[in-house]
């Protein structure tokens, strides 16, 4: 990355800048609400700033490792918002749990 | 050119990550919110990784990087819709300014099956049962 930009490691630190900003402003969702699933769409969105931050991360650490973390991360989010979904629908008290 | 791309892969992703959370901060309300993440989210968080994908350029990271972007890309509307259809039977205010809810009155609102027209047991307005708060606030 560096000669290309005018500052070493300038992508890196931008990105992660954005995301940061992101992960700021999708933290205010999740303490505003109003609703639960407010919150979850929240959550969700923190998780992907996650995987985006991992996998930014990875690259200025050049440790691959972080790859997997944030594939793991994904996987336990989307099991997590369908089970959230599953018993906010539930818990509506009109039956039908599909 | 491999630093060209990464960068400009990096930082478009980063970008749509950003406008993703300005809007589930602006949006006026939860479905709208979700419009918001669901696809710019998405597509930041895929560019993010197809950029790690080309800044390392090795066999082994760009098959983790594909397969996270198939595994978000598979994932993230399953789970947006179960969460939409779950908030809809939770009767989640829809904006004042939309335009129309094309679900309304085609709900079973006891068996939650959608109908193609007007369900006989679909007069029941979305909203909190009887003798419960109301969603709103209601979050713990």
């Amino acid at each position: 990355m560096s000669g290309m930009f005018p500052v070493d490691g300038f992508v890196e630190v931008t990105a992660m800048a954005m995301m940061s900003v992101g992960l700021v402003l999708a933290m205010v969702r999740l303490v505003r609400g109003p609703s639960l699933p407010d919150r979850v769409v929240a959550l969700d969105l923190i998780t992907m700033l996650g995987l985006g931050m991992l996998a930014v991360y990875a690259m200025a650490t050049g440790r691959t490792a972080y790859l997997d973390v944030g594939i793991v991360l994904t996987l336990v989010t989307f099991i997590a918002t369908t089970s959230f979904a599953y018993f906010i629908e539930k818990g509506t008290g009109r039956g039908g749990a599909g | 050119m491999g630093a060209v791309v990464t960068g400009v892969l990096v930082i478009m992703g980063s970008a749509l990550m950003l406008i993703a959370s300005l809007g589930v901060v602006r949006m006026p309300d939860l479905f709208t919110r979700m419009q918001a993440t669901t696809k710019a989210a998405t597509l930041g968080a895929g560019l993010v990784l197809l950029g790690t994908a080309v800044h390392f350029a090795t066999f082994s990271v760009t098959t983790r990087a594909v397969a996270a972007i198939a595994f978000v890309l598979l994932t993230a509307p399953i789970a947006a819709h179960l969460l939409g259809r779950a908030a809809y039977f939770l009767g989640v205010p829809l904006w004042e300014g939309s335009v129309g809810d094309e679900l309304r009155d085609r709900y079973d609102w006891e068996t939650h099956i959608l109908a193609s027209e007007a369900s006989p047991h679909g007069t029941v307005p979305p909203g909190p049962p009887e003798g419960q708060p109301p969603p709103a606030g209601g979050g713990s």
